[in-house]
């Protein structure tokens, strides 16, 4: 026990001292982050603005091209050909042009342009003329537009599921898509990242020659699982370091910028709303709340709805059982083989589950509830990744004890199978192994 | 009276003879273990088809250096795991000081593999210490052990250096170190000249006789047979998963002793060829100088070498007379092929090449 511990400790200490663990952790926030803030900036710092002349020879439509943010448009009381003389000689980017036939047929509408068009401006002309030659054609049909305007409704139905002890909790279902195919993702990306690890530091010891003088120490199963529980405990830090910085960076955004978080909690609205309220506060009541039921506000509201303590410590143990169930083949491949060309025949069996899982994660949140969905989230395979997945929609308990159940099952299965591969692989040099050879292996005594 | 008398003498008798025999037995077990560090009894070890050791009983004297011979591919790898329990045999028995071999007598093994490696991006110290460690010594005494073995070998700059900035010549001495740094009691050596240097091989060889005499036991696994003869005390030969020969290197050179004599001589009239027949045959002769020559001769199974010497002193004058022991080599080839070096045929290389392969 005294050796394993020596074990994880070297196997701990010398992941987290290199370069490229710190680096990965302090940068991954970063990149998270930036991720997400960085399209943001770029949208904002409007590039060049593009400038369109617009030729009407209706001299119907011209007034209603409105400036945008980057799309700038200019009046033309010229012949197109003149129009695209003067784009040629680099004073436009474009030329719209509305032929008088326009009216009768809107297909012979034109846009031209020398460079690739930019379609963001081709998108904001297109609605500009649509939203022109409707109201044409209600003028001609003698439909007010105002009164067509007025009756416009949009309908977003608040799904509300009842739970069995009684409470109410609106649903968001896009919410939790979002957040269940992420924690999937990540779980996949951390069982690749750190099962490698755990393969290619077999194979190190391997090839290095090293791994006969340890065993003349240790049991080999103490090894292989020294070195899977340091892997795992590196992997545990990392994950706990990029959650600690991330909140850490959100917090340091939030007091900087503290207008663009503020959000009114759901709460504080109903709590508002008292029995006695004149039409006049009514009208206002429901005015706070449609303004609350912004996408931003929906987001929050959906995020508050999700219980983030069962979603951290399910992540963390279907993390640890995913890893732990691979982590094991990742050794047997690594002990089996030469150098890391020979990995890939291997590789393969392990590699298929995992995929498997990302894809069909789509199908699972279309119905989180159906035999798909059971099924693959109680495999031990695919259980790690499409359990993650089904978390955010709300689990039953039944389900989430048997997964974990079958899952710690499956990586003590795993392991004992790995252990018997392990321990003949590293002491075998120079040959070619195939998966009868494995499959004798297995069978040693 | 006379009845009871005889009861209690025959009693004692009895209880005496018993307990002696109890003692008899229990110096037995001393003297033998005292003896003996390691004994092997009818180990047995098959991977899928081929069997790697059959029914091998090997006894390792107590400080002494025991050499493990045998061709490629014989088993000798195969029994060395055996003893550091990295793989665990097929049937047999093993014992460690008189006790059943268990995993807590690692700590006091030590083992030079012949495939051996450290890790490269660790440093020469911390690497040391780590491996020590998995030995059960302490961080403490293992830096204190260290730091002696490392002035001894002139390794102490490299400290904190990284194992793949040393030479090779330097790992393998920082090898060494660790393989003996626990103070094993019993410690087995994988073709350990390999990648050495002449210098180095002189010193590495200075440090396992030291050990040796203080008290350490050796098992010395090796194709060099020069430096069998060197070191060892006691050997094995083990062929095609067999053990085939076993005992004192002494007692097992002079019983393949092949009755060959060298003889200086200086002949009266007849030829060398005359006065030696009919007891012995010319293998080999030639001139040194004033008319002496030097002969090898093969002497007939019915006799000894009195009867030569009788035989032939009438006809010469006797300058030297001597036994040849065949080298280690000899009878190891001899042993193994069934033929004398001399007699070897590209056939026989290749039937015996074939034969360790299986």
């Amino acid at each position: 026990m005294n050796k394993i511990l020596t074990i994880i400790q070297r196997e701990y200490l010398s992941r987290v001292k290199k370069k490229s663990f710190i680096v990965m952790t302090i940068l991954g926030p970063i990149l998270l982050a930036a991720l997400m803030i960085v399209p943001v900036f770029i949208a904002r710092m409007a590039d060049s603005v593009y400038e369109v002349a617009v030729v009407d020879d209706t001299r119907f439509f011209y007034r209603e091209f409105k400036d945008a943010n980057d799309v700038e448009f200019t009046d033309l009381d010229v012949d197109i050909d003149t129009a695209i003389e003067l784009m040629k000689m680099d004073k436009f980017d474009a030329v719209v042009h509305i032929p008088t036939t326009a009216f009768q047929a809107p297909s012979t509408l034109r846009f031209f342009s020398e460079k690739a068009i930019n379609i963001n401006a081709k998108l904001y002309i297109e609605s500009i003329l649509q939203n022109e030659f409707e109201k044409l054609k209600m003028a001609r049909a003698g439909i007010d537009p105002e009164v067509l305007r007025a009756t416009e409704t949009k309908i977003s139905i608040q799904a509300i599921r009842l739970l069995k002890d009684g409470h109410e909790q609106t649903d968001y279902p896009e919410v939790s898509m979002g957040l269940g195919i992420f924690s999937g993702i990540l779980i996949y990306f951390f069982v690749f990242l750190f099962g490698a690890q755990v393969m290619r530091g077999v194979m190190e010891e391997k090839t290095s020659r090293i791994v006969e003088v340890i065993v003349s120490s240790v049991k080999p199963f103490q090894l292989m699982m020294g070195k899977i529980s340091g892997i795992a405990l590196v992997g545990l830090t990392q994950f706990s370091m990029w959650i600690l910085l991330t909140f850490a960076i959100v917090a340091t955004v939030q007091a900087v910028m503290p207008e663009s978080f503020t959000f009114t909690p759901h709460e504080q609205i109903y709590v508002s709303s008292a029995q006695s309220m004149n039409p006049a506060e009514l009208q206002e009541h429901v005015q706070r709340i449609e303004q609350h039921n912004t996408a931003a506000g929906q987001v929050m509201e959906a995020l508050s709805a999700i219980n983030f303590t069962v979603m951290i410590l399910s992540f963390v143990f279907y993390f640890l059982g995913g890893y732990l169930l691979y982590a094991a083949l990742f050794a047997a491949i690594g002990s089996a083989v030469d150098n890391e060309a020979d990995t890939q025949q291997f590789m393969l069996p392990i590699t298929i589950p995992m995929i498997f899982s990302i894809v069909m994660a789509q199908m699972v949140m279309n119905n989180p509830a159906g035999s798909v969905a059971f099924w693959l989230s109680i495999i031990p395979f695919t259980s790690p990744i499409i359990m993650m997945v089904r978390i955010p929609f709300g689990v039953p308990l039944f389900d989430l004890w048997l997964s974990a159940g079958l899952l710690i099952l499956g990586f003590l299965g795993t392991t004992w199978l790995a252990g018997k591969i392990y321990r003949t692989g590293i002491l075998m040099y120079g040959k070619k192994i195939s998966y009868k050879e494995l499959w004798k292996w297995i069978r040693y005594r | 009276m006379g009845q009871t008398l005889l009861v209690i003498v025959g009693g004692c008798i009895f209880i005496t003879s018993s307990a002696l025999g109890s003692w008899v037995r229990f110096l037995h077990i001393i003297i033998f273990h005292m003896e003996y560090i390691f004994r092997a009894e009818n180990v047995d070890k098959k991977y899928d088809k081929h069997q790697a050791l059959s029914n091998v009983s090997v006894s390792i004297p107590r400080q002494g250096i025991f050499g493990l011979l045998g061709p490629n591919g014989a088993g000798k790898t195969t029994f060395i795991r055996i003893i550091n329990q990295i793989i665990a045999p097929d049937a047999g028995k093993l014992f460690f000081k008189g006790e059943k071999l268990k995993p807590s007598h690692i700590s006091s093994i030590g083992y030079l593999p012949e495939e051996r490696g450290l890790y490269k991006k660790m440093k020469v110290g911390e690497q040391a210490i780590y491996l020590a460690r998995l030995k059960d010594v302490s961080s403490r005494d293992a830096k204190k052990l260290l730091k002696e073995w490392f002035e001894k070998f002139d390794l102490m700059p490299w400290w904190d250096r990284k194992v793949e900035e040393l030479s090779k010549g330097m790992q393998q001495k920082l090898q060494f170190i660790i393989t003996v740094l626990h103070k094993p009691d019993l410690l087995i050596f994988d073709e350990p000249f390999s990648g050495f240097d002449p210098i180095n091989i002189n010193l590495l060889k200075e440090e396992i006789l030291k050990l040796r005499n203080n008290g350490t036991s050796v098992i010395f696994s090796t194709h060099n047979m020069s430096s069998v003869e060197e070191l060892c005390d006691h050997i094995a030969l083990i062929n095609n998963s067999e053990k085939i020969l076993d005992g004192k290197l002494e007692n097992i050179k002079r019983a393949h002793a092949d009755k060959v004599f060298s003889v200086s001589a200086k002949a009266f009239t007849k030829p060398f060829d005359a006065v030696f027949h009919p007891l012995a045959d010319i293998i080999d002769k030639y001139t040194i100088k004033d008319g002496a020559s030097k002969l090898r001769v093969r002497l007939a199974d019915a006799y000894n070498a009195n009867n030569l010497i009788e035989h032939i002193l009438p006809n010469l004058q006797l300058l030297e007379f001597k036994e040849e022991l065949p080298t280690m080599n000899d009878i190891f080839i001899k042993t193994v092929t069934g033929k004398n070096p001399g007699e070897l045929k590209k056939d026989d290389l290749k039937a015996y090449m074939g034969m360790n392969q299986a």
